[in-house]
């Protein structure tokens, strides 16, 4: 036991951590443009919505999105009869029922987003014992936010000479170490976008990010909204506050 | 001072058996401040309603969140997307977090600055500090709640801090945690104390409030008020200051919670907490830098002394000295106004303490001025060259000299500048310091 705190205590104090670290982290990250980006963004619509299409054909065979419900897709300017259908077409395990039965049913809006692996375990043993975690936070949960997924979706390239890669691994010039369990999840065409839009990976990579950065900050358009209401608000009083404080203190001498 | 009237019958009826509102009346209207106050004055009242913000927006936060370890996180979460105006609540507390002590540390180097610890106001400083004390509890037992990956190893390192206390350490920790790790046990009495220490900081700062109101504040001049022409009735003067300063500080708050509400946070606290995934940098959060930097200052044993152990007494140490700090400044004259090297000398530890919460953030086997063309020692991976390491020892060794050393002594070498007769005379007193404080 107490080895272990030893050890727990000096490895989380980085007195012994590897020097020159930052050289296994990332390449720099490009800044892109983002419709949701400063004090007056709003998420673009339609990109959100070609980035929740991606997800529901591409990643959502491996990764979660567990924060969010169906109902949510409003937020991204789905109608009722739309989320609906999109809640239709998975399969919900519900139950048990009366008899004592799970059973399955179509989704309902107010259902999560259903999951592609029964538990955590079986997410690692599909994936070679790597586990494509839950995406529904995942530009909050990243240094570099929108900028780092966008990037690393797009960095997949071939290995430098000399680079050794292991088993099973990728090479992805922006994923810590280089090397990422996750095969190259897009390719151009992969999806057929309804709009006409063309399904380069640039285009894909571009949606794809716009949607989880709505899934991350769901709240953000209201935040800042009443946040431009608010500042103006506390700007005025703040002059009044002056103008008063100003007049009290003129009648000292 | 005479007896206040008061026009309501019912306020009238009340003040006659419980006199609470000639208390309010004495305490805020006619309670005499000096006349010269800056704007460096108003943090001390900020701090208050902050603190009153952040109970106010906790308590609506714990009717929803769920201090389970299993659903902690998804609770937080939930509390963002499902209820209403969640989002602003938890950021209204998560950045009145970085705001309270942000306004709390410049309330503590303006007494600093113009000597507001020494005498006879040490029992409030020393209340001040009590305070600061709490609220670091209390902020890093809140940090811990959303239960993410840096909550959770934040949790595992200072607690395991603990352990360094000789033959008890281990089961110290233990007791601590209720179990062998930080887990469920930890979440829930986390939770507790976080809930139960803002109401002790609120007992704290009654008291606070009543050692100041015992002298009055201090002042720019640090002299003593000597009669009604140097000072004013707190109200309405010095309460629509405070109002303009609260407006202007709403601003600056307003604009993190709006538009950059994760400025102070770390992206990994997005991520639940996994006990098997060690995060590469685990930093606390911004405002426990500089003790984080001085524990780990420390990396050599001294006698029988371990060096983690010598670390956690120096972490300790660097606030309970403050404690002391009225008898260690020898020097009669308040205000640095007055006090030529001092003067200096206080901006030379102001930096000393942002220079701690640089290296607090960063890993101390890195370099301070990063240089591509150093090659790594083949064996130990070690980068030659000036690193944080060195730099937080020479900022730790600063720190306790500072406090220890060149205070104490200032105090017998400095040759004070004449400190003025009175606020509403500020003439220098040609018969110099001494006397001055004696009368
Ligand atoms: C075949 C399964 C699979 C598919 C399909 C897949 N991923 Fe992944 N993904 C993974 C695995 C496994 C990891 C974990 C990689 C690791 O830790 O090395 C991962 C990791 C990630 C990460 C986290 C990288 C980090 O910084 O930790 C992101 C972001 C991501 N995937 C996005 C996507 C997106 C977007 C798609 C759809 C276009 C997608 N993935 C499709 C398996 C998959
Ligand atoms: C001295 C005042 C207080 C300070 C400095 C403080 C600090 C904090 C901090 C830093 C967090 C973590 C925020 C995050 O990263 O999400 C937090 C969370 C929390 N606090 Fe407080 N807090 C205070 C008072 C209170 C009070 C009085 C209550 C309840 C009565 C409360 C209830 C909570 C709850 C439920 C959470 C978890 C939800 C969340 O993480 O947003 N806090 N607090």
């Amino acid at each position: 036991m107490r080895r272990i705190s030893i050890a727990v205590f000096a490895a989380c104090l980085g007195v012994f951590a590897p020097a020159g670290a930052e050289a296994e982290e990332g390449a720099e990250l490009t800044h892109q443009s983002w419709s949701f980006a400063g004090m007056f963004g709003t998420y673009d619509r339609a990109a959100a919505q070609r980035g929740l299409q991606v997800y529901t054909e591409v990643c959502a065979a491996c990764h979660s999105l567990s924060l969010l419900s169906y109902r949510h897709l409003s937020g991204i300017g789905l109608d009722e009869d739309a989320i609906e259908a999109i809640a239709a077409a998975v399969t919900v395990t519900d139950g048990p029922n009366d008899e004592g039965d799970m059973f399955d049913r179509p989704g309902r809006p107010a259902d999560r987003f259903v999951a592609p692996f029964a538990n955590d375990k079986a997410a690692r043993a599909a994936n070679n014992g790597a586990f494509p975690p839950d995406l529904s936070l995942i530009v909050k949960a990243r240094p570099g936010g929108a900028d780092y997924v966008y990037a690393l979706l797009t960095g997949y390239e071939e290995p430098p000479a000399g680079f050794e890669l292991q088993d099973g691994m990728n090479y992805n010039a922006y994923f810590t170490g280089h090397q990422i369990a996750m095969p190259a999840p897009l390719s151009d065409d992969a999806v057929t976008y309804a709009d006409g839009t063309p399904a380069t990976v640039a285009q894909m990579a571009h949606d794809l990010t716009t949607f989880f950065a709505w899934s991350a900050e769901p709240e953000a358009e209201a935040r800042k909204r009443m946040g431009v209401k608010v500042v103006l608000f506390l700007i005025v009083l703040t002059f009044l506050f002056y103008a008063v404080k100003r007049k009290v203190w003129r009648g000292l001498h | 001072m005479s007896a206040p009237v008061f026009k309501n019958p019912i306020v009238r009826w009340v003040d006659y058996r419980l006199p609470i509102f000639s208390f309010m009346h004495h305490e805020m209207h006619e309670y005499p401040a000096p006349r010269n106050l800056n704007y460096w004055w108003n943090f001390g009242s900020l701090s208050g309603i902050v603190l009153m913000a952040m109970i106010v927006t906790g308590i609506v936060l714990a009717m929803h969140y769920t201090p389970h370890a299993d659903m902690a996180f998804a609770s937080v979460e939930r509390i963002m997307r499902d209820v209403n105006y969640g989002w602003l609540i938890r950021y209204i507390h998560m950045n009145g977090g970085s705001m309270f002590f942000l306004l709390v540390y410049i309330h503590i180097f303006r007494g600093l600055y113009y000597g507001s610890y020494k005498a006879p106001r040490e029992l409030l400083w020393i209340l001040g500090v009590v305070i600061l004390l709490l609220m670091m509890a209390t902020a890093f037992m809140g940090y811990v709640l959303p239960w993410g990956q840096m909550s959770f190893w934040g949790a595992t390192v200072i607690t395991n801090l603990f352990s360094a206390i000789p033959w008890v350490g281990e089961s110290v920790v233990a007791w601590l945690w209720g179990g062998f790790a930080v887990d469920n046990p930890t979440l829930n009495r986390f939770y507790s104390l976080h809930y139960l220490l803002p109401f002790a900081i609120l007992g704290v700062v009654f008291l606070h409030m009543w050692a100041l109101h015992r002298f009055g504040s201090n002042n720019p001049l640090g002299i003593d008020t000597k009669g009604p022409q140097d000072t004013i009735p707190f109200h309405p003067y010095y309460t629509y200051k405070d109002l303009y300063g609260l407006g202007v500080f709403l601003i600056v708050f307003a604009i993190f919670v709006f538009f950059a509400p994760n400025f102070f946070g770390e992206p990994d606290n997005y991520i639940q907490a996994d006990p098997l995934v060690t995060p590469t940098h685990i930093v606390p959060e911004w405002y426990l830098l500089p003790y984080y930097a001085i524990l780990r200052a420390i990396t050599f044993d001294i006698w029988f002394l371990e060096a983690k152990l010598i670390g956690v007494i120096a972490m300790f140490a660097s606030i309970l000295l403050l404690m002391f700090l009225p008898w260690l400044d020898r020097s009669p004259v308040r205000s640095a106004k007055f006090r030529p090297i001092y003067k200096w000398v206080f901006w030379v530890f102001v930096i000393d303490c942002v220079i701690l919460g640089v290296v607090g953030a960063n890993a101390p086997g890195d370099l301070v001025f990063p240089n591509p063309e150093a090659v790594p020692d083949p064996e130990t991976g070690d980068l030659p060259g000036f690193k944080y390491l060195l730099l937080g020892q020479i900022a730790t060794a600063y720190y306790f000299l500072h406090l220890l050393a060149v205070i104490p002594l200032l105090g017998l070498l400095e040759r004070p500048l004449p400190v003025p007769h009175s606020i509403s005379r500020p003439v220098a007193a040609g018969a110099g310091v001494r006397r001055m404080e004696k009368a």
